[in-house]
């Protein structure tokens, strides 16, 4: 039964009451006010790293309205607030996939070997600028780029050189590719077929979300309307033909690390997931055909508390959406399953070290909250992407948490505390809150075009500076227990002979391949583009044909325009 | 007798689209009572290097996270040369640059780069200590 789609049902959570009774309002005025008058509490006001405050205690009466069965649930049945499988970690632990690439393919495939010789379960693919911005490593803007931030792919050659030597039958491989998406997923695709994979067989994600880079990591191409449009043909072609892939990874991370609070990256996330489901019925697809493969993507940041609630109030919320305002049928329409990667922006620069301690507090929050997939960053990518001795230790961060640290015997350990259902609670609240108030600009897209969560990301980034320079929030090493001297620190270096290699090779690619059939397939998928056809069958026949990245990209720039934000500070 | 402000043009050179810095940086310089041109994302040393002698600023900022530094700040430089104002323009740089590439560009001409954990006030510091006009 589909309710009014704007609104949802009486039973969210309304003003969270806190009734403390008797016993605890006379511990209150005696045994605690005891203590702070003895020893003084340490800050006039203790908040999350959010700006959340928090109280001395949580007890039973911050739970006032809390029923089990409709707020907990049991793992594997909605609300999924305690996990989305029965057994969780019990059966299957998380996917330890680490976000990796660097150079030419053949570095990076080195290191995807590497890799997964030290245990990682699945694959994650970090591009460069100039493949991230669709443009070829021999296009005149990606000088100075060319491999630097990711691995460098311009072509289908390139990619089938990463993944030499790799069963794409058998490892799932997740792509951080959002404007090209659709363009790098055919390539990967044209690869499983060369191996002899059955695209219907194939699983792994692209990230494919272009709200958050309109919001957050600002590496778009197209004007929003069209780009909505290549995600939405991809959901559609996902929903026919690679039943096991995920289509889209609905981002909150990078809305977090541009400086956003907790509840600012669960409720803008999610509310770009409601944004998604309402373009694919307006596709004329059925929720339930394209939802089960949406997926999710999360920041984990410092505060270990407010995390782990993010997750599960994130798993609640959708459910609820889902069946409520979408009303979705199929089970896997309504379960959120998330990605976790732990929190770029909280590494530092000095004393580089401690961020393994940083990264392991943001690992363990993730996988108390849940996660089916994890990465964890490394020592040194304050400096540079990763060393081999670096990925490998944050790697072992996972494996130590999986097997040693007990915490995955039982699923959802911290349900029932009072203060984690409490933040829980807080934190669906206040989506709602958000929710409401973008529903009321219009949803996602119109409230993206008048900067509204661009301004409370700014807002909130600039609120955390200003705390940290006032020693409010205490950042070890920044602002306090700062190093006078520190022993230089070896990071991965990449030069310029990436570009001269990827440029030769494209020289001979261009020789090589048939051009008659690049310009016939290139004009193709403008025809197509400029209709209403489902581009990513004729977006695979130019990277069948050698077509590159970049000359795919300019076909659609021709249809659709770029576009580039007006910047807010 | 007004006391003229300082002028500074923060710049995203390069394809990196990654602006949290530069718009902390743009904010606290604002609230120090400068005067800030951001010019927003996507900017080649060309364009950065006309709208710096179009706004006859006093300080350039840029902001690069993506490992082109090497590549770029040369270019700009070689621009602001070219265009006669290096000598009156303050450049400094912030973002992912590492330690042993700091010697070569401030050889070339960037007057102090701004490594991750560097407080705003520093930056303003920094700025009213060092501009080449006054």
């Amino acid at each position: 039964m589909v309710k009014d789609s704007k609104t949802l049902t009486e039973e969210r959570p309304t003003e969270l009451t806190r009734n403390p009774g008797a016993a605890e309002r006379e511990w209150e005025n005696t045994t605690l006010k005891k203590a702070r008058e003895a020893l003084p509490e340490r800050l006039a006001e203790f908040t999350t790293i959010s700006g959340v405050p928090i109280r001395p205690l949580y007890t039973p009466a911050d739970l006032v309205d809390f029923d089990y069965a409709r707020d907990l649930g049991f793992p594997g049945q909605p609300p999924y607030t305690r996990g989305i499988h029965a057994t969780m970690y019990r059966s299957r632990l998380w996917t330890m996939r680490m976000f990796s690439g660097f150079g030419t393919p053949e570095d990076t495939n080195q290191r995807y070997h590497y890799l997964l010789k030290q245990g990682q379960t699945g694959l994650s693919v970090a591009f460069d600028l100039p493949t991230l911005m669709g443009y070829d490593s021999d296009h005149p803007l990606a000088a100075g780029e060319v491999g630097k931030c990711g691995v460098a792919i311009s072509s289908l050659r390139d990619m089938e050189i990463l993944f030499a030597g790799i069963p794409l039958a058998e490892v799932t491989t997740s792509m951080t590719i959002n404007a090209p998406a659709a363009i790098i997923w055919a390539m990967y695709l044209a690869v499983a077929e060369k191996q002899g994979a059955k695209i219907d067989h194939i699983s792994g994600t692209i990230q494919n979300d272009i709200l958050k880079e309109y919001i957050a990591q600002k590496e778009y191409i197209f004007p929003p309307a069209p780009s909505m449009r290549l995600v939405i043909d991809t959901f559609e072609f996902g929903s026919k033909y690679t039943p096991r892939w995920n289509t889209i990874s609905i981002s909150g991370y990078h809305i977090r690390e541009a400086g956003s609070t907790a509840l600012q990256e669960l409720a803008f996330t999610l509310r770009d997931g409601m944004e998604y489901v309402e373009w694919g019925i307006a596709r004329g697809l059925n929720v339930d055909e394209f939802a089960p493969r949406l997926s999710f993507f999360f920041n984990a940041h410092n505060d270990f508390f407010e995390e782990l609630a993010k997750y599960r109030a994130a798993r609640r919320i959708w459910y609820r959406v889902m069946a409520e305002r979408f009303g979705a049928k199929n089970e896997r329409s309504r379960m959120l399953r998330f990605h976790t990667q732990t929190a770029g922006c909280s590494l530092t620069a000095q004393q580089p070290y401690v961020n393994v301690v940083r990264t392991t507090i943001q690992a363990l929050a993730a996988v108390l909250g849940g996660t089916q997939s994890l990465h964890t960053n490394s020592l040194d990518e304050a400096w540079a992407l990763p060393t081999e001795f670096a990925a490998t230790l944050a790697l072992r961060t996972q494996q130590v948490i999986a097997h040693e640290s007990g915490v995955t015997n039982t699923v959802d350990p911290l349900g029932g505390s009072y203060f984690v259902e409490r933040l829980t609670n807080e934190l669906e609240r206040g989506c709602y809150d958000y929710f409401e108030k973008i529903d009321a600009l219009g949803g996602m897209l119109p409230a993206i075009e008048r900067g509204f969560p661009q301004r409370e990301i700014a807002e909130a980034a600039y609120r955390y500076q200003r705390a940290i320079e006032r020693k409010e929030k205490i950042v070890v090493g920044i602002n306090e227990y700062v190093a006078e001297e520190e022993p230089p620190l070896q990071i991965l270096q990449i030069d310029e002979a990436v570009a001269r290699r990827q440029t030769e090779r494209l020289k001979q690619l261009r020789a090589e391949r048939d051009n008659r059939r690049v310009t016939q397939t290139l004009k193709d998928l403008e025809c197509a583009a400029r209709g209403k056809e489902n581009t990513m069958p004729y977006i695979l026949e130019c990277v069948r044909a050698y077509a590159t990245l970049g000359e795919i990209c300019d076909a659609l720039r021709n249809v659709f325009g770029t576009y580039e934000e007006i910047a807010i500070t | 007798m007004v006391e003229k402000k300082i002028r500074v043009l923060i710049a995203k050179p390069g394809l990196d689209g990654h602006d949290r810095g530069a718009k902390v940086v743009a904010r606290a310089l604002r609230d120090a009572g400068m005067e800030v041109i951001y010019t927003g994302l996507r900017q080649t040393p060309e364009q950065i290097v006309n709208a710096a002698v179009q706004e006859d600023v006093d300080v350039i900022g840029l902001s690069i996270l993506s490992g082109a530094h090497n590549v770029i700040i040369p270019r700009v430089i070689e621009l602001l040369r070219e265009k006669k104002v290096a000598d009156e323009m303050l450049l400094v740089a912030g973002g992912i640059i590492p330690d042993a590439d700091i010697p070569a560009l401030k050889e070339l001409g960037v007057a102090e780069i701004f490594q991750p954990g560097t407080s705003t006030q520093e930056i303003v510091s920094f700025i009213r200590t060092h501009l080449k006009r006054r």
